[in-house]
């Protein structure tokens, strides 16, 4: 299935670590999934009465079981959403459970017949979806979208979320999983740094490169990448070469049409990032760096910029200094973009179901729309630092972090210029050749035209494979 | 009561080896059935290709590379630690000249002795960790904060260890040797320990030298254990994955920079894995498989010598 965007969630490494766990875990899975579905759980399902406060007729007294993956988020969010689901429900004793491993929790539950009633199915041990959707173990959201809105009744939950939430969440034709974080992805900066050096955020990638000069002179390396894992770069050549040739050009990517890459937006995105190289913009050793070690470097003034998720204010907690002010831009704009500068890439990850068996799906259910209203996205953001698909819900009154903060008004500025690859999840061997690739063009070991030949050889190679 | 030893020894042993039959035996032949097929390793649907995925794979330049890579480890790996091991083994025990007439390790023996074990303790993943420290790619990096200190490279352009296509292969080769030594070390010293000290004794009386009582004396008798080292690392050679999948740069299990840190287990996962190849990647482990079979029968054949009994 393409529709989790896991690489947004954390890291490069996280997701690759959880590529290997779901691989172990899910072939067994498979067979013993399918193998239980058929023969159907017999437990009751306890409902109340539906009415316009409780649209999915939630029984007072029914107990709620939650199972959150504890990983980059944490899990207090989800005692905030718990405090909020009691509050409504003062009966119903609420069970929080966090784990790291949801398939060893959540697979004997299922076989059993007896799942809770909302999973964070997320993590190194994720049980993948689609396998999930195919053995029928989860319930249909769709009533969820279709129920009034916590916070207007007058509004239905499909229409204060983000575009894409519900494609992303439908597998196999139904609307299964709630992916509920969102990602924005761009250049940072530290906005102290920035105010010390009378420096502002380049608009254009000429001011960019001049600012680059600049920042040179003071002693600072203007920019810095995760190197060992080359999926960051390729996001911010992605990106302005989209932001550059349009939604059609990045249609045309995922579609793998393979003479995308003897056209402009391909060729003066390539040129743009190779004269960070040739005008050694660069932090010394960047391209040998993991993601953290150059984004802590990036922490201690060591480069102005660095690319990166909206993750990355809670990956580097720790080591921010308090006063470093973290912001968040848009890559900036090539000459002749079809997108306007404030145009970014975004996306929903983070994926919650409510088993198909679950004694109280009613109140998973519920427990969704309390995610989904603004107090819960404002729970979120304020105990997890990130977006979630609600749409507006983080008025400005809102205490967040700065990074979180920028973000909020980044995705404002951008409105409905708002983009996100596919390709990505559905041609993995395309993004790996692209990365080495990148890798290689860092390094400063191929030119941009030999990057380009690459990239093309490597979508035709993709677009063979997988016809 | 004869004809009651067999059901005896049966009953000891059915359980071990239905157990070996069922948990390593029946994969492998899981494997092989499904290296016959185009298996996405996530669906119960697949479908026969025959050898299909056996003739792309010797048409697949990754895998060739990866293929040299391991060769390359091959040939160096156990060199160069049971060298390095011997020797240290041998001026531990026997190597010092100490005192009158005694056969001795240097002074200090037991201490190094423990001190060269330290490594084999550290688990892999310490390893990696640790490593990641020594070949940081700028100033903070053991190796380049000593050769910025030394002046012997441009702050500017620090060598980038694993993302270096000429050094990424022997960094990690360096890393295997440096954890392996040890273990061979006290491997071959105990082989050392058991041999009789009249005999470097007579040897010592003859004249004959350090170099000498090596060569004559205490490799020849070594030879069993030599030979044991040589399969192991051997075998230690062909696998190599952990250390590639965690420190060298790439997408999915590290294999970079472009290929040059690639060996085939890491080429193996991510086609398993991450493209979703699972049935070209089952093929890639029946001849990883064979190749380590055929490469132990080879290293027991050709090192086989004459027992030498004492």
């Amino acid at each position: 299935m393409g529709s989790t965007i896991e690489p947004n969630r954390l890291n490069r490494r996280d997701l690759i670590k959880r590529a290997t766990a779901i691989g172990i875990a899910a072939v067994p899975a498979s067979g013993l999934l399918s193998a239980c579905a058929a023969s159907g759980g017999g437990s009751k399902q306890e409902t109340g009465k539906k009415t316009a406060t409780n649209p999915f007729g939630v029984a007072d007294s029914a107990g709620l079981e939650v199972i959150i993956f504890k990983g980059g988020f944490g899990d207090d969010y989800a005692k905030r959403f718990e405090q909020l689901y009691s509050k409504q429900y003062p009966s119903a004793k609420v069970t929080h459970t966090p784990t790291q491993n949801i398939t060893g929790l959540l697979q004997p539950r299922l076989n059993g017949g007896n799942p809770p009633d909302v999973v964070d199915d997320s993590g190194n041990a994720q049980i993948k979806l689609d396998v999930l959707q195919k053995a029928g173990q989860l319930t249909d959201l769709t009533p969820l979208l279709d129920a009034p809105s916590i916070d207007d009744p007058g509004k239905k939950v499909r229409d204060t979320l983000q575009p894409g939430t519900v494609e992303l969440g439908t597998i196999g034709g139904t609307f299964c999983t709630l992916q509920y974080v969102y990602t924005v992805f761009g250049l940072w900066y530290s906005g102290k740094l920035f105010r010390q050096h009378g420096w502002s955020a380049p608009r254009t990638w000429a001011d960019f490169m001049s600012l680059s000069a600049e920042i040179k002179k003071a002693g600072i390396a203007p920019f810095a990448h995760q190197g060992k894992y080359p999926y960051y770069i390729n996001v911010a050549i992605m990106d302005l070469a989209i932001k550059n040739g349009g939604p059609d050009f990045m249609n045309r990517v995922d579609k793998l049409d393979d003479t995308v890459w003897d056209e402009a937006p391909a060729k003066n995105a390539i040129e743009a990032v190779y004269q960070i190289v040739s005008n050694n913009y660069l932090l010394p050793g960047t391209n040998g760096m993991t993601h953290i070690e150059s984004q802590t470097a990036w922490n201690q003034y060591r480069a102005a910029f660095v690319p990166c998720g909206a993750w990355l204010e809670n990956e580097q907690l720790k080591s921010t200094p308090s006063d470093f002010e973290m912001t968040f831009m848009p890559m900036p704009s090539l000459p002749g973009d079809k997108l306007p500068f404030e145009a970014i890439r975004g996306g929903a990850n983070e994926p919650y179901i409510v088993p198909a068996k679950a004694k109280n799906a009613a109140g998973g259910m519920e427990f969704m729309r309390i995610m989904l209203s603004k107090a819960g996205a404002v729970a979120f953001a304020q105990t997890a630092n990130s977006l979630t698909v609600v749409k507006d819900a983080i008025g400005p009154e809102v205490q967040l972090r700065p990074g979180t903060k920028s973000t909020v008004t980044a995705l404002k500025a951008a409105g409905g210029n708002v983009f996100n690859p596919t390709y990505l999840y559905t041609a993995s061997q395309l993004d790996v050749d692209m990365g080495n690739a990148s890798s290689e063009l860092m390094a400063n070991r191929i030119q941009p035209a030999e990057w380009l030949k690459r990239v093309k050889t490597a979508t035709q190679k993709a677009k063979k494979n997988g016809s | 009561m004869r004809h009651r030893k067999y059901p005896f020894i049966v009953g000891f042993l059915i359980v071990p080896v239905a157990l070996y039959a069922l948990l390593v035996i029946w994969p492998y032949l899981q494997t092989f059935g499904y290296s016959l097929t185009d298996w996405s390793g996530e669906s119960t649907v697949m479908h026969f290709v025959g050898l299909r995925n056996y003739t792309a794979l010797f048409s697949d330049a990754v895998f060739r590379q990866a293929l040299l890579h391991n060769v390359l480890l091959l040939v160096f790996l156990p060199v160069i630690t049971i060298l390095l091991a011997l020797f240290f083994a041998f001026m531990l025990n026997v190597g010092g000249r100490a005192g009158t007439g005694g056969v001795q390790g240097v002074r200090g023996a037991a201490v190094y002795k423990v001190v060269f074990f330290f490594p084999q303790v550290l688990s892999i993943a310490i390893l990696a960790v640790l490593f990641e420290a020594v070949y940081r790619s700028d100033g903070g990096g053991l190796l380049n904060g000593v050769l910025l200190k030394l002046g012997l490279e441009d702050p500017q352009h620090p060598i980038e260890w694993l993302n270096d296509p000429g050094l990424v292969l022997w960094s990690i080769l360096a890393i295997l040797v440096w954890s392996g030594v040890g273990f061979y070390l006290v491997l071959f010293s105990a082989a050392m320990q058991s041999i009789p000290r009249e005999i470097y004794e007579a040897a010592l009386l003859d004249g004959a030298g350090r170099v000498q009582t090596f060569f004559r004396v205490t490799l020849p008798l070594l030879w069993d254990s030599v030979q044991t080292a040589w399969v192991y690392l051997a075998i230690a050679a062909m696998d190599a994955f952990a250390l590639v999948s965690t420190l060298t740069p790439g997408v999915a299990y590290g294999g970079g920079p472009d290929y040059h840190g690639e060996v085939m287990a890491t080429y193996l996962m991510r086609n398993f894995l991450y493209f979703g190849k699972s049935g070209y990647a089952c093929a890639m482990g029946v001849v990883i498989l064979f190749l380590t079979l055929i490469l132990s029968a080879i290293a027991l054949r050709v090192t086989r010598r004459e027992r030498i009994e004492f």
